[in-house]
């Protein structure tokens, strides 16, 4: 038995090994000729192509139904995922997706209908976003809503939109041109301010990791439009001054956009609205659990303060006694315009909805206090282990640490992080946030159980003895027995190759 | 609650070890005054059982497409979906990960990630594409926007048969962004000369093929114009499965290639989530947004993927960045991919022949009805009719008969004074009993 087959070059003959089977790209198993979608010819009629019929071949492989079903059923098994383990990616909220949300959302009646039928063959599916809309402004306490962005950063466009045009209206959009985003926000909000010609200005959190009132007086004048607060933070901290950090704000004419990645510690428990916040967007892929699908489809509604409400984008929903219509024009009203193609991520909409009426509003806000609860139990159980930026201080659905605790160990951030691949977990979110030196933020979220949080730790601690015995390779090695070992980033970026060509 | 694993004994135990008596003691950072005092105006939670119950019946209130002669077109379209393909999406593997963050153990996504871009590059005829974008519109304004960084311009000029949505969302991006916009007159029979519009100022032209009426046109001439005053020409596509039989814009000049991908593997769904395509020349690389994936080796060389050139991406560059797109269209990328592969070269080509020969044959049933007259010269699978009376009502009016005609243009283009126009769509999903109930419909409604 070899110790470390790696040494050694292959350890099997086929390249495979045991049931982690090798795939080569469609490419090389494919053939022009093959097929696994059986289509008659049609009979022979005549073209009214105007003469553009393509000419050469496209070069697209075919797999018949066996192949394809062998194909992307090994690439499965190379993807880690919620179903398989505990996905602790601080601030993605990875949580339990039911397999209810994914049946009704195939309803032949969801599924099967064209955003531009008539509406009057379509009003089961605007009763539905109706409802949709009532939960989500009940749960934040808002004026209105835009079901249409199509993910978070979609969102953030579409609020920040919003308080353009509010200033737009008030004469003042020339002006107002700063956007204050603390320094531990989502890269998505200064790219979606200056997407729109803002400038954003960094505000610095203090030493406790949240923004003070002070801070933000100090940065407020003419020129702000707006802040974009995440909170709770990524820090995992509740943004403790935020109740004064709105009214400051307000009351120098800016907006408060409100980041609501992590909506998922206090829905159901308190309410945005209430904290003074004009815009914010829901991660419905996050906070009520549609699933994220390797990188999206994402969702990103827009729930809007009553002063922003008339800004709200098309198409939006009007209802006259027992009918519901969409308005899909803005003539004659001050909507920001359109953002989307049609109506946004309705098969989203289905999948939110039906876990919302799943848990009721007891059980979400349940949720939310299992998802601190577990949070907390985390940074209880490794906090004599690990270290914390802010101190030993009581966080939201998630629970940051820092990497001091590895100095002198020769160990890095990203080794201990490959190490956790090897012991069968996804690691946590790592060097996000950016003001935090070796960031590794944890999110359990209320999937967990007891269990499963237990034996987390367990394996936590047993790395963290093992790096400070000195015990490096273990990590530097990392990862051993996953699909691949550690990938060579550099080489791909230098020198992309971002389609397959034959050799 | 089905969905919540911890007992009130394990909370407790979990409270202890804290050293808390209420977990409310955890929300201590919040003003007390925010803390929800009673309950919300919302129901309790249901049973499975209940939510199906509830959900079924608000689903039984809509005409599905297959329940209905169905002709719906303008930028979604109704095609078969091979079984395996939502069987293998919702393997947990791939529905339930997140953004491959850990490539070592994300190969399954970095792999059909790649295999689709390659794809999507053969499709276009381009040499590079992206993995996906939110949809076929968000990725058209996305076009223009690298467009004007390209060119250092900032003046888009917009086909009069570019779909009217498209074009909205370009005009609220550009309304915000501050740069400029101009609309052609729409343009039913792509008579426009867009060629003629080109000049120093202008960063990009973007035309749609085929266009929103149906028509389909050479981009060559267009191309050249645009080479020559140094903009870039942006062609969008709303089908991708007319790309199995026509031109691709690439092979015609085009400088970025966009469009809607839910054709292939993504049910209608009331308009999402679709996909985003984005394909271009390989010299604009750095200046595409979105995620890209790419070929490398492992530690100990085996091939492998990961995400690459995240240095124009926004969780590195901040405000610097390429695009404010953080997530792109993972699941339906995953489904175009494998409904394209299932089809392959031949697949593709004979679906895309079905197609255009069913659209002809309902072209020709119903030009043969007096009074109704097709607009197109040219078309794939779907063309205008120009009618005799009030398009919208006349669709109602189907509908209500239990035929679902098309999308009246004054729809997407309300006060344009075409309200006579319906536009028509036809795909393999139509049998020859569905065009003659269409043409026995329209006949009995006019």
């Amino acid at each position: 038995m070899l110790d470390h087959p790696e040494d050694f070059g292959p350890a099997t003959f086929s390249g495979n090994r045991g049931l982690d089977q090798e795939e080569p790209p469609i490419f090389e198993i494919g053939r022009a000729e093959t097929t696994g979608v059986d289509i008659d010819e049609p009979a022979p009629f005549a073209s009214r192509l105007g003469g553009l019929e393509r000419r050469r071949p496209i070069g697209l492989p075919g797999l018949s139904e066996p192949e394809a079903m062998r194909h992307y059923v090994r690439l499965s098994r190379k993807n880690y995922s919620i179903d398989a383990g505990l996905y602790p990616l601080g601030s993605c909220t990875m949580k339990h997706n039911p397999r209810l949300d994914e049946k009704m959302a195939r309803l032949d009646g969801f599924a099967d209908i064209h955003p531009l039928q008539p509406q009057s063959t379509a009003q089961g599916a605007l009763a539905l976003m109706e409802e949709l809309a009532r939960w989500l402004l009940e749960l934040t306490g808002m004026s209105a809503i835009a079901l249409s962005p199509k993910a978070g950063a979609h969102g953030e466009l579409c609020g920040l939109m919003a308080i353009e045009a509010a200033l737009e209206a008030r004469g003042e959009a020339a002006t107002r041109k700063t956007i204050l985003i603390p320094q531990s926000a989502h890269g998505t909000n200064p790219a979606s301010a200056a997407l729109l010609g803002f400038r954003p200005r960094v505000i610095d959190a203090g030493a406790d990791g949240v923004v003070s009132e002070e801070a933000v007086a100090a940065a407020l004048g003419p020129d702000v439009a707006a802040i974009m607060l995440t909170n709770p933070n990524t820090c995992g901290l509740f943004e403790r001054n935020v109740v004064g950090i709105a009214r400051r704000v307000r009351e120098a004419g800016g907006y408060f956009y409100c980041d609501g990645a992590n909506f998922n510690a206090i829905a159901g428990v308190a309410r945005p609205g209430e904290m003074g916040v004009d815009a914010m967007h829901l991660n419905l892929h996050k906070t009520f659990s549609t699933p994220h699908g390797g990188g999206g489809p994402g969702s990103g509604p827009v729930v809007l303060s009553e002063r922003l409400a008339p800004f709200a984008p098309v198409p939006y929903l009007a209802r006259a006694g027992e009918t519901l219509r969409l308005v899909e024009q803005r003539q004659g009203t001050q909507s920001l315009g359109r953002l989307t193609a049609f109506h946004g991520q309705f098969g989203t909409f289905v999948r939110a909805l039906a876990y919302m009426l799943s848990h009721g509003s007891d059980g979400l806000a349940q949720a939310s206090r299992d998802a601190v609860l577990s949070a907390n139990y985390l940074r209880v159980a490794l906090r004599d282990v690990m270290t914390q930026p802010f101190g030993d201080r009581t966080c939201m659905h998630e629970v940051l640490f820092d990497d001091a605790f590895l100095e002198g160990t020769g160990v890095t951030t990203l080794d201990f992080a490959k190490a956790m691949i090897d012991e069968g977990y996804h690691p946590m979110t790592i060097y996000f946030p950016l003001v935090v030196h070796g960031a590794m933020l944890i999110e359990p979220t209320e999937s967990e159980s007891k269990r499963s949080l237990d034996l987390f730790v367990a394996t936590l601690r047993a790395l963290i003895a093992s790096a400070k015995r000195g015990e490096t390779r273990r990590f530097t090695g990392a990862p051993r027995y996953a699909p691949r070992r550690r990938l060579d980033e550099t080489a791909a970026a230098r020198k992309p190759v971002l389609r397959w060509s034959a050799a | 609650m089905r969905y919540l694993p911890l007992t009130q004994e394990d909370r407790a135990q979990m409270r202890a070890a804290i050293g808390v008596a209420d977990v409310d003691e955890l929300y201590a950072d919040m003003p007390a005054e925010l803390l929800l005092d009673g309950p919300l105006d919302l129901p309790r939670g249901k049973s499975e059982m209940e939510v199906e119950r509830l959900l079924g019946a608000m689903a039984q209130r809509n005409l599905a497409a297959s329940r209905a002669p169905f002709f719906v077109g303008a930028g979604a379209y109704k095609h078969h979906i091979p079984a395996s393909v939502d069987h293998l999406i919702q393997r947990s593997e791939f529905l339930t990960s997140y953004t491959p963050y850990q490539p070592e153990i994300s190969q399954g996504t970095l792999q059909y990630l790649f295999e689709f871009q390659t794809q999507v590059a053969m499709l276009t005829g381009m040499e590079i594409a992206n993995a996906s974008m939110y949809d076929g519109a968000t990725a058209c304004a996305e076009a223009a926007l690298m467009a004007h960084r390209v060119a250092k311009r900032r003046k888009a000029v917009l086909s009069g048969g570019l779909h009217p949505h498209y074009a909205e969302v370009l005009r609220t991006i550009s309304h915000f962004s501050g740069d400029e916009v101009v609309s052609l007159a729409p343009d039913v029979l792509a008579r426009e000369d867009l060629a003629a519009t080109v000049d120093e100022s202008v960063s990009c032209v973007i035309v749609q093929m085929p266009d929103v009426f149906g028509n389909l046109r050479d981009l060559t001439p267009l191309a050249e114009a645009c080479r020559r005053h140094g903009a870039l020409l942006i062609a969008v596509f709303t089908e991708a499965v007319s790309l199995g039989l026509v031109t691709p814009p690439g092979e015609m000049g085009a400088d970025i290639v966009v469009g809607e991908g839910q054709s292939l593997g993504n049910p209608l769904s009331f308009g999402g989530p679709y996909l985003g395509l984005f394909a271009t020349r390989q010299a604009y690389l750095r200046q595409m947004p979105g995620r890209l994936c790419g070929e490398t080796v492992d530690a100990d060389g085996r091939r492998g993927y990961v995400a690459t050139l995240s240095a124009r991406e926004q969780h590195i560059r901040r405000d610097k960045a390429t695009s404010n797109i953080c997530t792109n269209s993972n699941l339906c990328a995953l489904a175009f991919s494998i409904h394209l592969s299932l089809l392959g070269e031949a697949g593709l080509r004979r679906l895309a022949r079905v197609n255009h020969a069913n659209a002809v044959n309902l072209a020709d049933r119903l030009a043969r009805i007096a009074g109704v007259e097709i607009l197109n010269e040219s078309f794939f699978n779907e063309f205008t009719l120009r009618l005799p009376r009030d398009a919208a009502r006349l669709v109602e009016q189907m509908a209500e008969a239990g035929v679902l005609a098309g999308v009246p243009v004054s729809r997407l283009l309300p006060g344009a004074g075409l309200d006579d126009l319906l536009l028509v769509a036809s795909t393999e999903v139509d049998t020859t009993e569905d065009r003659e109930a269409f043409v026995a419909a329209l006949r009995g409604a006019l």
